[in-house]
């Protein structure tokens, strides 16, 4: 069969499709790759040469985006890979994932940057764009080449994991961006304020005897980055926001016309810092030996409830634009260790999706809005014609499951790591299968591409 | 009738030789990593069997081979004098092989992770794991790794039971029933194992406790002259305004150890203010009830959260806090590592087929 000329009919599922206002019974129609068209099942007559995906009972949507992945590729293969990472974006609905530039070496230079475009194409199971650095090294002391950075690709810049601490670099990083029109995107914190914590400050931190960072560290840096995105008139993108503070300032920017975006994670939106007792969210009588679950640590920390429950908010109505990973995954050493010893991050390509969907279920949040901020929402952000199901557009479709229950098993992720805090938890509502430029990827239940390729 | 614990501890001839009575050993538990999932039924239940210890601690020929053949671990990350020593002594007058392992003289300073190197004592077939460790939840996660009961000796700013029991031990010996006690703790709050742990144990003994120190050393969620709610994990707790507040009327007046670096990190302006303003002296003591205890966890920083004068003087315990640390510590090691409990691979009921 020759891929490239495949002609696909996804029928009879509810296609949502935020960035053409669609939300309605279709089917999806695809051929060389690209979408044809999405049309009622009566406007169009199958032929013999298309290959039907029945998707009736299930949610069509575009391929997912993310703008915030780690793939630690080069540099800690033994944690993830090019290969491995985009084979979890494809189990996760996401054809589209953007690498954060905290490899080793760093994604500081166009040699670096080229190399990772290169190997992605050639290995990646679906899309990888890459994110440039600020400074070099991540270091925060000088600018890394911003304009040689554009030239190779990067959809933006971040020293993610360094908060560039020094408000001046932070000021010219903004302003040379202006002419590249890529957005900055600072990891907020102000590392100063709570030196040493490991989980977020508050009654759980307290009870447990662990350093606590306060919300304040985030919100600090956040008021600061937005009145400099101000002067600058720059783009700013702000990652993985979780706290109350930092969204009145940006309600505040967004107000006043400065040109910011944000994103939260499926993390923040799920979990709050009582993960840590180790109990799935329960709060115990004692302290016990599931306490002090290293899966929890993660930077920013996971939030108070009132935190969680701000975000979610502020994604439904839109003052949070998109949900963005943040997949960190780790090796097992990284984690089987004491809470201070552990890394930060969490392995999330594969659950983010079903873990976002138990807000729909809780009536949280509209199905469309959260497709939105993971479709039309990023695209945006991207200014890249992804994200969407228009004719044309590469035919990158997550085809969902609304009722599909499954328990999360870490072991069996397509990540390499395993550093999830949702093993043993179960979900509803998953993606059963992704298609990219117009080939299955991901098949939950049929021995598709993806799982030939896994075997 | 065919319980093998009791049936041990009902021995007569053992009971004789070892003049340790089973009366009021509680129910089989294999780990010590806090009090606060202990009842006070058991915690009293401890402190009983201390009673006896104590006793044995005494005698000129004190050698009982209560835990003969057991062998017993001390993994010290951290510094420590007095908690590593009694540990010890405690394990060795119950007649237990004690090994003692340091941080600094063990492979952990070549760079093994502490998960290999519990795995590299378990392999050797230990009976206990006496872990101090300068991380919050080092016990709790050792204790998910081995079969050898677990007893945290002090987790970072977390807890540190066996201290609480020697202090309620020591102020149970002094004035009996501790309810509705005033039990004021002045000191480092926040970065303190030691008034984590007791500010539980006393409250769970019925005592009244009111902490006191600068507003920088407790946690951003507290305020000072507030009463904490339920749902802070410390309810009842009474932040008092100032030391003088804390320590008016109280029955028991503890000092913390005040650390140089928290002036470094600048959470306080000098150690002279300090003790000028929190430090326990005989003026301040004098607030407190007629007979009040004078304790301290040690080490003490004499002169800074505690005058010379009031540490050696008449209502301080604090080498009587030392002496009964040892006996408590043997009733908690006796407890967990009683005869007949042994996790050993190869021992009774452990034993796997596919344990190789």
């Amino acid at each position: 069969m020759h891929l490239a000329a495949r002609k696909l009919a996804i029928t009879g599922g509810r296609v949502i499709d935020p960035a053409q206002g669609i939300d309605r019974v279709a089917d999806v129609l695809i051929s060389n790759g690209k979408i044809d068209e999405v049309t009622a099942s009566s406007e169009w007559t199958m032929l013999d040469d298309y290959e039907v995906i029945d998707a009736s009972g299930k949610i069509v949507s575009p391929g997912f985006v993310d703008l915030h992945t780690h793939l630690r590729d080069p540099g800690q293969e033994w944690k993830e890979t090019i290969i491995t990472g985009t084979r979890a974006a494809a189990c996760g609905g996401f054809t589209t994932i953007s690498a954060m530039p905290n490899t080793d070496p760093v994604q500081d230079s166009a040699a670096v940057v080229d190399d990772v475009v290169r190997r992605s194409a050639a290995d990646g199971l679906v899309r990888v764009l890459p994110i440039g650095a600020i400074s070099i090294g991540q270091k925060g002391k000088q600018l890394a080449p911003m304009g040689e950075l554009a030239d190779s690709g990067v959809i933006g810049f971040s020293d993610d994991g360094n908060p560039v601490a020094d408000a001046n670099l932070m000021r010219q990083a903004l302003s040379y961006s202006v002419e590249l029109g890529l957005p900055i995107i600072n990891h907020a914190e102000d590392k100063k304020i709570g030196a040493g914590g490991v989980m977020s400050a508050g009654t759980v931190a307290t009870r447990l005897g662990l350093a606590g960072v306060p919300a304040e560290a985030e919100t600090a840096m956040v008021a600061r980055d937005l009145h400099l995105a101000d002067l600058t008139k720059a783009r700013l993108h702000i990652p993985h926001i979780s706290t109350v503070g930092s969204l009145v300032a940006l309600r505040t920017a967004k107000d006043s016309g400065v040109d910011v975006t944000a994103e939260v994670t499926p993390h923040h939106l799920t979990l709050s810092d009582e993960w840590v007792y180790g109990l799935k969210g329960e709060v115990p009588a004692a302290v016990g030996s599931e306490a002090y679950d290293t899966n929890t640590k993660v930077n920013p920390p996971l939030r108070s409830r009132a935190d969680v429950e701000a975000v979610i908010d502020a994604l439904s109505e839109g003052l949070i634009d998109i949900i963005a990973t943040d997949h960190a995954p780790h090796a097992a050493t990284d984690k089987v260790c004491t809470y201070n010893e552990a890394a930060h991050g969490i392995n999330v390509l594969e659950t983010a999706f079903s873990s976002v969907f138990q807000l729909v279920d809780t009536g949280k949040i509209s199905v469309v809005r959260l497709i939105e901020s993971l479709t039309a929402g990023p695209a945006a952000i991207l200014r890249k014609d992804l994200g969407s199901l228009k004719k044309g557009f590469s035919a990158d479709v997550a085809i969902i499951d609304p009722g599909s229950k499954w328990i999360v098993n870490p072991e069996q992720l397509e990540s390499k790591s395993v550093n999830s805090p949702l093993a043993g938890v179960e979900l509803t509502g998953r993606v059963v299968t992704t298609i990219y430029q117009g080939e299955t990827v991901f098949d939950l239940n049929a021995s598709g591409v993806f799982s030939e390729a896994k075997q | 009738m065919t319980n093998p614990t009791t049936a041990v501890g009902n021995n007569p001839a053992i009971e004789t030789a070892n003049g340790i009575s089973d009366e009021g050993l509680v129910a089989p538990r294999q780990h010590l990593l806090d009090l606060d999932d202990l009842s006070a039924g058991e915690i009293n239940d401890l402190l009983d069997s201390a009673e006896g210890m104590l006793e044995i601690a005494g005698r000129d020929n004190r050698k009982t081979p209560a835990l003969r053949g057991k062998t017993i671990i001390t993994m010290f990350f951290e510094n420590s004098t007095r908690t590593r020593v009694s540990f010890e002594q405690a394990g060795k007058i119950l007649g237990a092989d004690v090994i003692n392992v340091t941080a600094s003289a063990s492979s952990v300073s070549k760079g093994e992770s502490l998960l290999n190197t519990v795995k590299t004592l378990q392999a050797m077939q230990i009976d206990a794991l006496v872990v101090r460790h300068p991380h919050s939840g080092a016990s709790y996660f050792i204790s998910n790794h081995t079969d050898a009961s677990v007893v945290n000796a002090g987790d970072g700013t977390h807890a540190h039971p066996t201290q609480s029991l020697l202090d309620l031990f020591t102020v149970r010996n002094h004035i009996g029933d501790m309810t509705g006690k005033k039990i004021a703790i002045v000191g480092d709050v926040l970065y303190s194992r030691v008034a984590r742990s007791n500010i539980l144990a006393f409250q769970k003994m019925g005592a009244e406790v009111t902490v006191s120190c600068p507003n920088t050393l407790i946690p951003d969620e507290w305020n000072l002259g507030s009463t904490l709610g339920d749902e802070t994990g410390f309810g009842g707790l009474k932040l008092a305004r100032n030391v003088d507040e804390a320590v008016d009327s109280a029955d028991v007046v503890m000092a913390l150890r005040i650390q140089q670096e928290r002036q470094d990190a600048g959470h306080l302006p000098s150690l002279r203010e300090y003790s000028d303003r929190w430090g326990i002296n005989a003026q301040r003591m004098a607030l407190a009830n007629d007979g009040a205890l004078l304790m301290h966890p040690g080490p003490m920083n004499e002169g800074v959260e505690i005058s010379s004068e009031v540490a050696h003087g008449a209502q301080s315990v604090v080498e009587e806090q030392v002496r009964n640390g040892v006996a408590v510590r043997m009733a908690v090691l006796y407890t967990l590592c009683a005869p007949g409990k042994s996790t050993r691979i190869g021992n009774s009921e452990s034993t796997s087929g596919d344990e190789a």
